[in-house]
């Protein structure tokens, strides 16, 4: 039996799995027409879990603190995971009761499973925090399946709507695949080391024939780059996301992908990175070639989920740099950073595509002409978003830009061509981000009928919003926050 | 003080945009724009003419990093942020008329003005690099929205252009900061440290990262294809701005930053680019005399007088390490950084000649359509001739200050590329005498007859840059003495 002192650590998951429950049995005696309290419920649930996590934050400080015989850390990195999936996942609850509310308008009865919606997405949730604490091959396997699962239900959420139907089956038949694939990288590395504790891999890798190690990293690879939709493993990444509902879109692009980096970054870092196998090299190419990919095939789309289905694989091939560049000052928390920074811009450009989805009835590009005259608001935020995406300053995603791009300087000049690679590509992107504001601000409104922003949309759009300029313009603490979670990555 | 002034115009185009009433908004513009004018006034009043880079501030920003919020001014920066000002004001003024989007068109203008007066003023690279970046999200919506049929293409177009070359001095930036002990951000701590110095090949990339985000900037042969799409569609407020200052952005940063910084590196490839300099000159000219279309044709005259800066900034870059030559640098300096100044006053004179014609009269700015105008309009035709003839360099005018100081320093430190350089003036002043005669002289076209000469609105933007044509074309000494300051400290820094 592990000690009992364990639980204490583990306060936030057992909050979140309990949220989850209590949940389940609110929605049972809730009417109708009321499911929202479900959401809202949810939404101070998640809040309150801010309260042992930080707490969590101050006491533990020691690097490699594990629990249950060492399967389960929590040290600082996966303390900062747990803030994001917390985060991440309110956000995404705060837009959802919008989007079924006004999807709901439009179509009469979509909002019959809305309670069960929040509940998934707080498992989701608790799926994402263990899968970014996981140290042990076997944890790491069965929390990723966890959240693939409840992703699953998600994608497919609307069930008369044949796309969602198809974007709930090409995930779980490529899911399937790519765990498939790692579970059997899992087994090569177990059976060359004997082991599953990640730790325990990294005391005898070193002693692993280079060639086997890399064919196991190479499998393991299929696993994480589907969760993080890295190039090859990408192509579901379009399909799902148009076809989803939109804030399940939003949540597959930021908090799958986040816990998704979580655990490759502790794999690599952890259990790879002793052995000397020169991972790097690796790692830069799928990062050029992601960004490359991404951003090429987003310049055409005319959708706006799959533009940003694209630009959110081009955006993996962009935090790989970060998974390359790793070690050093900049290096450590590079990944971290940018995660942070990218799930806001992210998570609000997905949140107005959601409410203009919802009013319009239409996801193209084209249909935002004149939104600067039809939604001022709207419009400004979208644009703050699309500038951030982009990477232009003083916005976030400029600053998790150059941070990124200083940790690959910093870690060798060898990197200087992957950054090169970034740049031309940053270059790329804005063309298919300022198309959208162009749209927005440049062309004349079809419709000259104004757009209604709802209250509850309107605050998950203004956390965004003002985190987006608020990290662009004074990052310092965000440093100080991921500098303490990298250091406890041993 | 540095600061109230970079912050005055960005609060008062937040303020505005609690307004409705068209007359209150453009009021607020104005009058944000003129206190800034009025505190770099101050400014010049306590400016030091020996103190070197001064009425520093700096407040701690992101601590971990070595970023901090660090300006300063000195004598390269503070006519340029004069410069900044005069025409902000300007344009707010010439743009009173303009009523679609009022409430936007004044609040980019009013952040373009924050950030231009940044770029001059940062003396951190962090701080510098935002400011340089926040420039184009106005400019392109400036052009985006209020600009001309192609106006779409043109702004994409400057936005991406410009963008590339942000980004490659991003990486330049990068490499000074990781090489620096302690690393930092801070400009003068880098220049005095001269990070890459040791380090050849890491100095050369980081050398032409910010060679091309400057060279795209100025523009330079032959990255100058955004600038007559840019110029001829932007509303005449956002050319007259793109010309004036946007693109002494870039010459400024070859004086301030790869000058100083990179001194081997530059004087190594300063032949190179004094050819691409020329290139700049000969080929501006030429494609100017060629335009009918009187705005490109400005804008053409822009891609040549460019040419002139960076070929008297080459000049000073391959006198590094050359005592004897330091006279001829620093008065090629002297001159280089006049005509940044003269240019921008006259170019934005011309600019908004241009669209006085073009935007509220004749609606046409083809140059064949009109002739004997002198006689219609004789307010509109004397001004011009004044900013045309100071253009082409005419003695007593601005221009001809500039260029003679570029030419002298040039002659002493590369006499053949000067003489040809010359070459570019005799085609220059053809092309302008030749617009002249083809507008205003000859026999008067009916169709013309009816209009009326320059309004006040029009004179108040427009009489300011003409005295000033003509009394630094007269009595430089004012401007050239602080500037000259300035640039013998540089030089001798550079020994």
């Amino acid at each position: 039996m592990p000690p009992a002192s364990d639980l204490a650590l583990l306060v936030p998951e057992l909050w979140l799995a309990a949220l989850g429950l209590v949940l389940l049995g609110v929605d049972l005696f809730v009417g109708e027409q009321n499911k929202r309290t479900v959401g809202w419920v949810a939404v101070g649930g998640l809040l309150l879990a801010l309260v042992p996590t930080w707490g969590l934050a101050g006491a533990v400080h020691r690097p490699g603190t594990t629990v249950f015989f060492g399967s389960y850390a929590v040290d600082g990195f996966a303390v900062f995971f747990k803030f994001l999936a917390i985060i991440a996942t309110t956000l995404v609850i705060l837009a959802s009761m919008d989007y079924f509310r006004a999807s709901g308008d439009r179509q009469g009865s979509a909002q019959r499973f809305e309670g069960e919606f929040y509940t998934l997405l707080v498992f989701t949730g608790l799926g994402l925090v263990l899968m970014a604490a996981s140290a042990d091959l076997i944890l790491v396997a069965l929390s990723i399946e966890f959240v693939s699962l409840t992703s699953y239900v998600l994608a497919a959420y609307l069930k008369g709507n044949p796309k969602s139907n198809e974007a709930g089956l090409k995930y779980f038949l490529f899911g399937a695949a790519a765990s498939a694939v790692m579970f059997y990288g899992f087994s090569l590395l177990y059976g060359l080391t004997g082991s599953t504790s990640l730790y325990v891999i990294a005391e005898k890798v070193a002693t692993v024939p280079a060639p086997a190690l890399t064919v196991s990293l190479a499998l393991m690879l299929a696993g994480f780059g589907f969760k993080i939709s890295m190039v090859p493993f990408h192509q579901w990444t379009p399909d799902v996301y148009e076809g989803a509902p939109t804030p399940v879109a939003a949540f597959l692009s930021v908090g799958s992908k986040a816990a998704g980096f979580a655990v490759l970054l502790r794999v690599v870092a952890v259990a790879i990175a002793p052995s000397g196998l020169d991972y790097v090299t690796l790692i830069a190419g799928l990062s050029a070639i992601s960004m490359f990919v991404g951003n090429l095939l987003a310049l055409p789309q005319r959708n706006i989920k799959r533009m940003l289905a694209y630009s959110s694989i081009s955006h993996a091939g962009f935090i790989l740099i970060g998974v390359a560049a790793f070690g050093g000052a900049f290096g450590n928390t590079g990944l971290l950073i940018y995660l942070f920074a990218y799930m806001f811009f992210t998570l609000g450009a997905f949140f107005i595509a959601a409410l203009i989805g919802a009013r319009l009835g239409s996801d193209g590009i084209p249909d935002y002409a004149g939104l600067s005259q039809r939604a001022p608001g709207l419009a400004f935020l979208m644009a703050l978003f699309m500038l951030s995406l982009t990477g232009i300053p003083p916005t976030a995603g400029f600053f998790a830009k150059f941070y990124i791009f200083a940790a690959a300087i910093e870690r060798s000049p060898a990197l200087l061509w992957l950054v090169a690679v970034g740049v031309v590509n940053s270059v790329i992107s804005l063309y298919y981000y300022v198309n959208v504001i162009r749209t927005m601000y440049l062309l004349p409104p079809q419709d000259p009928a104004r757009i209604q922003e709802p209250a509850v949309l309107r605050t998950a759009l203004w956390v965004t919003g003002a985190a987006t300029l608020l990290l662009g313009l004074y990052p310092q603490p965000l440093i100080t926050f991921a500098r303490a979670a990298a250091l406890l990555l041993p | 003080m540095l600061s109230l002034m970079l912050f005055l115009p960005l609060a008062g185009g937040i303020f505005l945009l609690f307004f409705r009433n068209p007359r209150a908004i453009r009021g607020i513009a104005l009058g944000a724009s003129l206190l800034s004018l009025y505190v770099s006034i101050v400014v010049l009043g306590r400016f030091d003419l020996h103190g070197g880079m001064q009425l520093l501030e700096s407040y701690s920003w992101i601590p971990s990093v070595g970023i901090a919020y660090r300006v300063g001014i000195d004598g390269l920066s503070l006519p340029l942020v004069l410069l900044t000002q005069l025409l902000s004001a300007v344009s707010i003024v010439y743009s009173w008329r303009v009523d679609m989007r009022l409430k936007e068109y004044m609040f980019l203008l009013l952040l373009l003005q924050t950030a231009m007066l940044g770029v001059f003023a940062a003396l951190d690279f962090f701080l510098f690099y935002i400011f340089w970046e926040v420039t184009l999200v106005p400019m392109y919506f400036l052009i985006g929205i209020w600009g001309g049929p192609r106006k779409e293409y043109a702004a994409i177009k400057f936005f991406l252009f410009t963008l590339i070359g942000s980004l490659a001095m991003l990486v330049g930036i990068l490499l000074l900061y990781f090489n620096a002990a302690p690393r930092t951000f801070d400009v003068l701590s880098l220049i005095q440290q001269q990070p890459l110095a040791g380090q050849l090949r890491l100095a050369t990339i980081a050398f032409w990262g910010f060679f091309l985000s400057f060279a795209i900037k100025v523009p330079m042969w032959p990255f100058h294809t955004w600038l007559p799409d840019a110029h001829v569609e932007a509303p005449t407020a956002g050319s007259v701005i793109l010309a004036g200052i946007l693109l002494k952005m870039g010459t400024y940063g070859f004086v301030r930053y790869s000058l100083t910084l990179f001194p081997q590196v530059f004087q190594q490839y300063a032949s190179f680019i004094a050819i691409l300099a020329l290139l700049g000159i000969i080929y501006g000219a030429l494609v100017a005399m060629a335009q009918t279309d009187l705005k490109k044709l400005v804008a053409y005259s822009s891609v040549n007088h460019m040419g002139y800066v960076m070929l008297g900034v080459s000049a000073a870059a391959f006198a590094y390490g050359k005592p004897d030559l330091a006279a001829a640098a620093t008065t090629a300096l002297n001159g280089a950084v006049f005509e940044m100044i003269a240019h921008g006053v006259i170019t934005g004179a011309l600019f908004l000649i241009v669209g006085v014609i073009y935007d509220y009269r004749a609606h046409t700015r083809g140059v064949d359509e009109f002739g004997g105008l002198g006689a219609i309009l004789p307010v509109y035709s004397g001004i011009t001739m004044v900013a045309m003839l100071a253009s082409l360099g005419l003695p007593a005018l601005m221009g001809f200050v500039a260029e003679f100081l570029i030419f002298l320093g040039s002659f002493g430190v590369f006499p053949g590329f000067a003489a040809t350089g010359l070459l570019g003036i005799i085609i220059t002043a053809a092309m302008f005498l030749w617009t002249i005669q083809r507008i205003f002289l000859g026999p008067a076209n009916p169709r013309w007859k009816g209009l009326a000469d320059m309004d006040t609105r029009e004179l108040v933007a427009l009489v300011p840059l003409t005295v000033l044509m003509v009394i630094f074309g007269v009595y430089p000494r004012p401007l050239l003495d602080i500037i000259n300051a300035a640039m013998t400290t540089l030089v001798a820094a550079l020994r």
